[in-house]
């Protein structure tokens, strides 16, 4: 078919449109770039926009000798590790029983309305954080992980692949006398790795970015996860728990440029599964979210 | 010899098959039951003067609806409500137009490199946390120093205090929102586009449909279930303004337009100590939002077929 006058002109205008809205996207991350590198003088005047003003790295010096950052960084990092292990085994694990038809397990309704109640309703973070208080778990790592160690809304999308496995396959092992058990670490987890890759993505950026509760769960900063502790220190700019008192480095650790680092160094971890992202998110989320 | 009791032993037997299924439930379900049920049991603090060093299930004093009576006395409840539903709205309506505008526009690109490329710049800010996003917004919408003042100022225009004025607020809170959420979004619709029957479109082509044409009459009623299915989803929400965004985007110049229910529950119970208080609010938002939930999954179940699991 000929494609028309009109037609082209639209394309040109669709592609330059799309273009223009991607490339602003991007400059908003290279304008933050610029900023961590440049001198924090040529930032106050306005002079930095996407190319860095007087390269210098001294931020990035001044964060890496920072061990408040450092440690906060630590917390996160033993979080999403933790986190992997508890969310990923209980997602794994209970998606399966989920999975049968009523015919097959009488009680997966049951089941599934007493995990699906929690998704509902909460008894609201007051109550959490008087439940953790009683159970000695606050300032902890476990408080970070145990509150959200049953993710209702990744079991979902994880039984709703576990669906898509032919029933003939289940049924052979089950002649061939393959317990559940079997079943599901023999045949269900391999056949299920592109739904376990994207949950464990949803997972890994889940944990990395959550702050409030680690704001909440922590009576001291020295307990904060990094985002929890960035929270603090570059949105509210509250240096009173850090134990800081010089003001000449409240100073240095507020400037713009040395803000702008540690923006860039929380956004790493992202960045480094974001290539996987691409490769099982979008199938991940598409079955999840809009199923035939 | 007794007869065999045959439901008895089918009893038996079906218990030992389905066993295993129970023991793969069992630790969701404890975890659940520690870390998610007895939480609940919380709403009672909406009726105690609550101390929290006496424990949740601690001899606390009851005290009635005394923490309701105070929160309706409380001046500015109605405008936090208001900005509650205004905000929401107003992010369900947005989040739902542009990414189906970008999601159709995306589609008619022909170059797969390009197409992947914009969607891949457009759905990473998704990933990032709102401390980082915030941070970065924050930064680029400063009156002094921020990029985009900068731009107005070459162009001319007076510096707008984007995060300061409670002019802008609203519409900042929920512009930098949908900066943040519309390329995941779009990528749900393109995928929905990307389900439509093909030999449709073959048809309309047939019978002469330009590519407007067949925008209007294959794709977009090939998608409007899916639209019409994350709307009624999102109703849910509606008391949901997001606490992660506003709490970091506001300051006190603005808690007048930009306060919603989450963070005067977190500024007042929490922060403020009014623990009854803010579970009064809590409950009551509860409730509010476990009608809406529960309305908009029926429609979805009636109209649209829609099953969760």
């Amino acid at each position: 078919m000929k494609r028309s006058l009109s037609k082209k002109i639209f394309d040109v205008v669709n592609a330059v449109f799309l273009g223009a809205v991607a490339i602003a996207c991007l400059s908003v991350f290279i304008h933050v770039l610029a900023l961590s590198l440049s001198e924090n003088d040529a930032i106050v005047s306005n002079e930095v926009m996407l190319l860095p003003k007087g390269f210098n790295l001294e931020s990035y010096r001044i964060i890496l000798e920072d061990g408040r950052f450092w440690h906060a960084f630590g917390i996160s990092i033993q979080r999403v590790i933790l986190g992997i292990i508890v969310n990923m085994s209980i997602i794994i694990l209970t998606a399966y029983p989920l999975s049968k038809t009523k015919q097959e397990f009488r009680f997966r309704n049951a089941y599934m309305i007493y995990f699906f109640i929690t998704a509902l309703f909460s008894g609201g973070i007051i109550a959490q954080f008087v439940l953790l208080n009683d159970l000695g778990l606050l300032n902890t790592v476990w408080s970070l992980v145990l509150p959200t160690a049953v993710p209702v809304f990744n079991i979902i999308l994880m039984l709703n692949f576990y669906r898509h496995i032919p029933k003939e396959i289940l049924e052979s092992a089950e002649i061939d006398g393959a317990s559940e058990i079997q079943k599901l670490i023999h045949i269900v987890i391999p056949l299920a790795r592109p739904a376990i890759a994207t949950v464990l993505l949803f997972t890994i950026v889940g944990h990395w970015n959550s702050w409030f509760d680690g704001l909440l769960f922590s009576t001291s900063i020295h307990s904060y996860p990094l985002q929890s502790y960035l929270q603090t220190v570059i949105i509210k700019m509250d240096f009173s728990q850090t134990g800081i008192t010089d003001p000449d480095l409240i100073a240095m650790l507020s400037n713009i440029s040395v803000k702008s680092a540690q923006i860039i160094i929380a956004m790493i971890p992202v960045l480094a599964v974001y290539p996987f992202v691409q490769r099982y998110f979008i199938s991940g989320i598409v079955i999840g979210s809009v199923k035939e | 010899m007794p007869v065999v009791d045959s439901a008895k032993l089918r009893r038996r037997n079906r218990f030992r098959r389905t066993f295993p299924l129970h023991l793969m439930s069992l630790p969701a379900v404890l975890l659940c039951l520690v870390f998610c049920y007895a939480p609940m049991y919380g709403i009672v603090i909406a009726f105690q003067r609550f101390v929290p060093a006496k424990g949740l299930f601690g001899p606390q004093q009851w005290i009635g609806f005394t923490n309701f009576k105070n929160l309706f006395a409380y001046p500015r409840i109605w405008t936090y409500l208001t900005n509650t539903v205004q905000i929401s709205f107003a992010k369900i309506v947005l989040s739902i137009l542009v990414p189906l505008i970008f999601a159709l526009l995306l589609n008619e690109v022909r170059k797969k490199w390009f197409k992947k490329s914009v969607q891949t710049i457009i759905y990473f800010p998704y990933f990032l946390s709102w401390i980082v996003f915030g941070g970065i917004v924050i930064d680029i919408l400063s009156p002094s120093t921020g990029i985009v003042n900068n731009i107005i100022r070459l162009f001319g225009g007076e510096p707008i205090y984007f995060l300061g004025n409670p002019e802008t607020i609203k519409g900042t809170i929920v512009w930098t929102d949908i900066f943040k959420t519309f390329g995941f979004n779009t990528i749900i619709y393109l995928a929905a586009i990307t389900g439509v029957n093909p030999t449709l479109y073959e048809a309309a082509a047939i019978d002469g449909a330009n590519r407007w044409q067949q925008t209007v009459h294959v794709t977009l009623p090939g998608i409007i279930t899916i639209v019409a299915l994350m709307a009624v989803l999102s109703m849910g929400n509606i008391l949901n303004a997001g606490f992660e965004q506003v709490w970091n985007l506001i300051n006190a110049n603005v808690l007048s337009e930009a306060e919603i229910l989450d963070t005067f529950i977190y500024r007042q119970g929490i922060l403020a100590n009014q623990y009854g208080l803010g579970a009064a609010v809590g409950l009551l938002k509860s409730l509010t939002s476990m009608v809406f939930i529960g309305v908009s999954y029926i429609i979805a179940y009636k109209f649209l077929d829609y099953r969760l699991f």
